[in-house]
């Protein structure tokens, strides 16, 4: 096992190290090794993590396979149950104070995680839970960014009531693009919602007189807060505009973190079953009463919804937006944190997130080879770990199940 | 002998997939309570039967009537709701659902729980092997529990007609002889249950009526122990 090990580490070693030529410095002038070496230090560093992990595991598995007295078994349920109230906490305290020790550049990246948190989840639905491949996901994204910035800007409504038209809109277009694909299936389906996504995006660029074309809509009012005020001796409703990073910052936090609480609602309950029975088999879903067109647009609706209201609140923080935004590109990474964190897993998602976003702008260092690393790391991870960052957790704890329970005499 | 109304009718149903026709006007009737069953070779339309009366593929011709109600123009969740169950061919259960899991889905359009419990019990009950399998996944049981899971999924909607697509595809004989067996005592329970089957044998012994079936078209109906003494269905399906 642990030679296995050794011996994939030092052939993926091997290919990393071919795979970073180009860094030593064919560029132009300087000649610069380190920034090579350091890359693939910090691979070879993940790499022997993995192999320190997947030991580790192993040698637990050698452990669970002996029987346990009650005492270990009391002792190892605490330790499952306690420290997920921990993590959670702790995550949340972090997630929380990081504005204060974060510079505007740090809190900046943090914001588009989080925005690609509340997108990835969304898709999450449609691809993860349905089982509807859907590559033209970012469209709904510039349908949430364009309502806002066309109802601000024509109408002036505010961010709170552009909202609800935006989720709304988003909801019809994704029924649109749901309906005609409704026998669709895996890579049909996948062609369809691509030229989808190309159509809103040439849309978006060619209708001038709506969407200002290339050049974008910009000016649009960054979302209010509105409190009581009492100066002069009279009642008003004051506006505070969440102009500041750590305000947008703390605002898009609260959108994540509703976003998660709904996506797992979802997925606990009936709808969510639903989902999955059609993905994994459509016609016994259909015979086992579920009304698999109606719960098809639902995914398509909901998870159009969820892309919307980032959508919009990416416009508000930007007070811009422009077509480019919204490229096949995106879709891929929406879809990559998708299946890197593990297809229907929520923490899964959430990491894969972070990492996805923050990694071209920690390997900025890296100039022009950046994506390149990227492209390393999304590899890598797919060797060494298929199922994802954190797979889907009913999967497994139906597996731990399955194993834990003996079939009776 | 049949005196009770028939609890399905079919009156000359037609089917296409696409431009092929592959229900020539079926008719048949299936009395309430009894086993029937429709008996043909690969691609005479009998699975395509099945999933023309639940909805799944529309009839494009003809009538489907369920308890005297027209159910031909109905959504499958429709004909579902109205108590008609299907267990479809090849043990399509959910791979990556446990045995449980499987199970409640067929339970989806039901509300009341403390009977769907008790319905869950009933299935443990006649498939003892898959209380044992509960939590596992329903891809890891093997060929013969698949089917009892199957079948136990399509109860668990407490159907009044049941529709068994080859319910002994690709199982051992001594298998078969267990689930006819579990049929049977379904069917003493009161659910009626249409049967089709490639295993004409099998299926006539356990029935009342027969079907046979040839290119889209019934082309002898009977009783059926008559149809089990017919030479034309002795030469061509029992391989006698």
């Amino acid at each position: 096992m642990i030679r296995q090990e050794l011996k994939k580490l030092v052939v993926y070693g091997f290919f990393l190290a071919i795979l970073l030529i180009p860094m030593l410095g064919f560029k132009s002038t300087t000649f610069e090794p380190g920034r090579a070496f350091k890359t693939l230090g910090v691979f070879m560093a993940i790499l022997v993590l993995n192999l320190i992990v997947k030991t580790i595991r192993s040698r637990k598995k050698q452990e669970d396979a002996e029987p346990k007295t009650p005492l270990t078994e009391r002792a190892a349920e605490r330790i499952n149950r306690f420290p997920k109230i921990y993590t959670l906490g702790g995550l949340l305290v972090v997630a929380v104070a990081y504005p204060m020790f974060a510079d505007n550049y740090m809190i900046d990246v943090a914001i588009t995680c989080l925005i690609y948190v509340c997108l990835g989840l969304g898709l999450n639905v449609v691809v993860g839970l349905c089982g509807l491949l859907d590559l033209g996901y970012i469209a709904f994204y510039a349908v949430g960014a364009y309502t806002y910035s066309i109802l601000n800007l024509t109408f002036g409504l505010s961010f709170w009531a552009a909202l609800p038209l935006g989720i709304v809109l988003g909801m019809v277009v994704g029924c649109i693009i749901g309906y005609p694909t409704l026998k669709m299936r895996g890579d049909y389906l996948a062609i369809v919602t691509l030229g989808f996504g190309e159509i809103v995006r040439l849309v978006l660029n060619n209708w001038d007189s709506l969407t200002a074309g290339p050049n974008g809509l910009f000016g649009m009012k960054k979302p209010a807060l509105y409190y009581p005020s009492f100066a002069e001796d009279s009642f008003s409703w004051a506006i505070y505009y969440l102009k500041s990073l750590p305000a947008l910052y703390y605002f898009i936090l609260l959108i994540a973190i509703l976003t998660i609480i709904s996506v797992r609602r979802l997925d606990n309950s009936r709808i969510g079953r639903a989902w999955i029975a059609i993905r994994e088999d459509e016609v016994a879903a259909e015979l086992s009463g579920v009304p698999t067109t109606w719960i098809k647009l639902l995914a398509y609706a909901l998870g159009a919804a969820f892309a919307s209201v980032a959508g919009a609140f990416f416009a508000a923080k930007l007070s811009y937006t422009n077509p480019n935004f919204f490229l096949f590109m995106e879709s891929c990474i929406v879809l990559s944190i998708v299946v890197l964190g593990g297809v229907g897993s929520i923490p899964g998602i959430v990491i894969a997130a972070f990492v996805l976003i923050a990694a071209p702008e920690v390997f900025r260092g890296l100039e022009n080879y950046r994506m390149l690393a990227f492209g390393g790391i999304m590899t890598t991870m797919m060797i060494l770990k298929p199922e994802g960052i954190i797979p889907a957790s009913r999967r497994r704890r139906e597996l731990h199940e399955g194993e834990a329970i003996k079939p009776k005499e | 002998m049949t005196t009770t109304q028939p609890i399905l009718e079919l009156t000359k149903v037609h089917t296409y997939y696409g431009n092929i026709h592959a229900l020539k006007g079926v008719s048949c009737s299936i009395p309430k309570g009894e086993i029937a069953c429709l008996i043909g070779a690969n691609g005479a339309g009998k699975s395509t039967t099945l999933m023309t009366i639940f909805g799944v593929q529309q009839a494009s011709q003809g009538e489907i009537r369920f308890k005297g109600q027209p159910i031909h123009k109905l959504r499958p969740e429709k004909v579902a709701a109205m108590g008609v169950s299907q267990s479809p061919e090849g043990r399509q259960i959910f791979p990556r659902m446990s045995t449980q899991e499987n199970l409640e889905m067929g339970a989806f359009l039901r509300k009341d729980k403390a009977e769907v419990e008790r319905d869950l019990e009933w299935v443990f009950s006649l498939f003892p092997v898959l209380k044992d399998r509960v939590r596992q996944l329903g891809g890891t049981l093997s060929g013969g529990e698949q089917q009892m899971l199957a079948i136990g999924r399509a109860l668990m909607s407490r159907p009044e007609l049941l529709l068994l697509d080859e319910p002994s595809l690709g199982l051992a004989p001594k298998l078969v002889e267990k689930i006819f067996e579990t049929i049977l005592e379904i069917n003493k329970s009161g659910v009626t249950i249409f049967l089709v089957e490639q295993n004409a044998h099998m299926a006539l012994t356990v029935s009342r009526t027969g079907y046979v079936m040839e290119t889209g078209r019934v082309i002898l109906t009977d009783k059926a122990s008559a149809l089990l003494e017919n030479e034309q269905v002795k030469k061509a399906y029992l391989g006698e």
